[in-house]
């Protein structure tokens, strides 16, 4: 029998502001845009929204902000802040929020402005005091340790982690509105700077500037909209805040996130369409292919090389270029889930795949500390 | 006052876990918690086993041995350091340094603590062991 929560409720709205670099705009402005954008996709206002989830590097009381800027009056809110895997955490929320009756239409939205602000990945606002006599750049070192172990224990290659910033770029040059669309080899991967051994530049994401957002509803409400997309499975983890308390190097909670995402869609990482992986860097989508089944655990390197998840690949994997080719404002995980909803809405263009009818959009916070995990489906999975 | 029933739990009086550790560094000891119900030992301390759940686990000394469980090399215009994840021999994994040629930091490698003061503050860090030293 099927979950009771599977298609329980559906993205009805999608926003996205492709204002990648964007000064004279604060966070705020773009999470704003980005609501706006979304809400009028779903054919709604902001008098319609009585529940919003919201996470902000820029802000301590993200809520209280944009509620007070968008004018709403809200009735349900939930500010979850667990990196960028947050806007997954909040579709969980949102799903038993809207599912009790706690709220009727629920607003997911983030902005940033990080790149105009400075250029620098933003800090999660906690500084780690076992960490910090030992000046690890924060959060790149912290990826760099999980990679360096999983090379030790599986024979991954510096060769097969660049070949999965080549298939983003591959797939971003797809995507008018990626913000890195020259071309891109293997060979100026490796040559690129070593920042943290070893990842080079060209391993870690974008900094960039950007708003993404979201409006869910009631399933019963949301054959009402023109292209719902259905919440089929949710799954969120946590398991660790500093990289060494973590429990193994070479495994993520999204192990544990996938499980429950894909018990509650019932379904198998062979019955998806179109992945998204919540790439910061390179190693996090080789470990994320592992972790949420997609090829055994060790293979994600020969997976990736193999071509398999570049255009033209078997498995479609960060369509729209991913945080290493197209955006990365800081907490990237609103993004994946949008760009799954517009593959199973086919409005991809160049980069659309083919009758895709169920997507998995994956979600990363903190140093691979919090996993979230969402399914999605095209009406006709329901 | 002597008469007056204890209103907070003495199981968690005196120094806090956080300053238990840093006032150990402080006298050149790493002081580990080991858990007197389980038996697990942890790194950094907490109010409470996080294998068992078990409030207040004790203090105990570690043996200073210890492996590399994972190691990057940062790169900056001033310089090259290391940046490790340690594994205690007793078992809880530290982030640290290892001393020395960062090149010359492998996965596996012994290593032996020592406490350094930087900017007025003790610091746990690692030299690499001798040759058939600790392992
Ligand atoms: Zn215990």
């Amino acid at each position: 029998m099927a979950d009771a929560n599977r298609g329980r409720i559906a993205i009805v709205g999608t926003g996205i502001t492709n204002r990648w670099e964007a000064p004279g705009r604060t966070a705020f402005d773009q999470a704003q845009e980005a609501a706006l954008l979304a809400l009028e996709d779903a054919g709604l206002t902001t008098r319609d929204v009585d529940g919003l989830f919201c996470s902000l590097s820029a802000s301590g009381t993200p809520v209280l902000n944009v509620a007070e800027r968008l004018g709403l009056t809200l009735r349900h809110a939930d500010g979850t802040m667990v990196g960028g895997s947050s806007f997954v955490f909040h579709l969980r929320s949102a799903l038993g929020a809207l599912s009790a009756g706690l709220c009727d239409v629920a607003l997911v939205t983030y902005g940033s402005n990080q790149r105009s602000a400075g250029g620098k990945l933003v800090a999660m606002p906690d500084p780690q005091p076992y960490e910090l006599p030992y000046r690890p750049l924060y959060p790149i070192s912290s990826y760099a340790l999980a990679a360096a172990r999983h090379m030790h224990e599986h024979g991954t290659t510096r060769e097969q982690l660049a070949s999965i910033a080549v298939a983003a770029r591959d797939w971003a040059r797809m995507n008018p509105a990626a913000m890195e669309r020259g071309p891109l080899g293997i060979d100026d991967v490796l040559a690129s700077r070593v920042v943290s051994d070893p990842l080079t530049k060209l391993d870690c994401c974008l900094v960039t500037d950007g708003g993404g957002a979201l409006v869910l509803t009631r399933a019963d409400r949301a054959k009402d909209h023109a292209a719902p997309v259905y919440l089929l499975g949710v799954g969120s983890a946590v398991s660790h805040r500093q990289i060494a308390a973590m429990p193994d190097l070479t495994t993520t909670a999204a192990a544990q996130s996938g499980r429950e995402a894909y018990r509650m869609a019932g379904l198998g990482p062979g019955e998806i369409d179109h992945v998204m992986l919540y790439d910061a860097f390179t190693i996090c989508t080789l470990m994320f292919l592992e972790d949420l089944g997609f090829c055994t655990k060790g293979e994600g390197g020969a997976f990736a090389a193999s071509g398999a998840i570049a255009p033209g690949g078997s498995l479609p994997v960060n369509t729209n270029g991913g945080g290493l080719s197209c955006n990365h404002p800081g907490m990237y995980g609103i993004f994946t889930v949008i760009e799954a909803a517009e593959q199973l809405r086919g409005r991809c263009g160049a980069r659309q795949v083919p009758g895709a009818e169920v997507a998995l959009a994956h979600a990363n916070g903190g140093v691979l500390s919090s996993q979230a995990t969402a399914i999605l489906g095209a009406p006709s999975t329901i | 006052m002597t008469d007056d029933p204890q209103i907070t739990d003495p199981r968690f009086d005196g120094p806090g876990p956080d300053a238990t550790w840093h006032a150990g560094l402080a006298r050149g000891i790493v002081a580990i918690q080991r858990c007197g119900g389980c038996g697990a030992h942890q790194a950094p301390p907490s109010l409470l086993c996080r294998a068992c759940g078990a409030p207040a686990p004790g203090f105990v000394d570690a043996s200073g041995k210890a492996t590399v469980y994972s190691a990057t090399t940062i790169r900056r215009r001033d310089g090259a350091y290391n940046v490790s994840i340690v594994e205690l021999a007793e078992g809880p994994r530290l982030m640290s340094r290892v001393e020395g040629d960062p090149e010359a930091v492998r996965i596996g490698m012994a290593l032996t603590a020592r406490i350094v003061e930087e900017d007025g503050i003790p610091v746990l860090v690692f030299d690499p062991a001798p040759a058939g030293g600790a392992a």
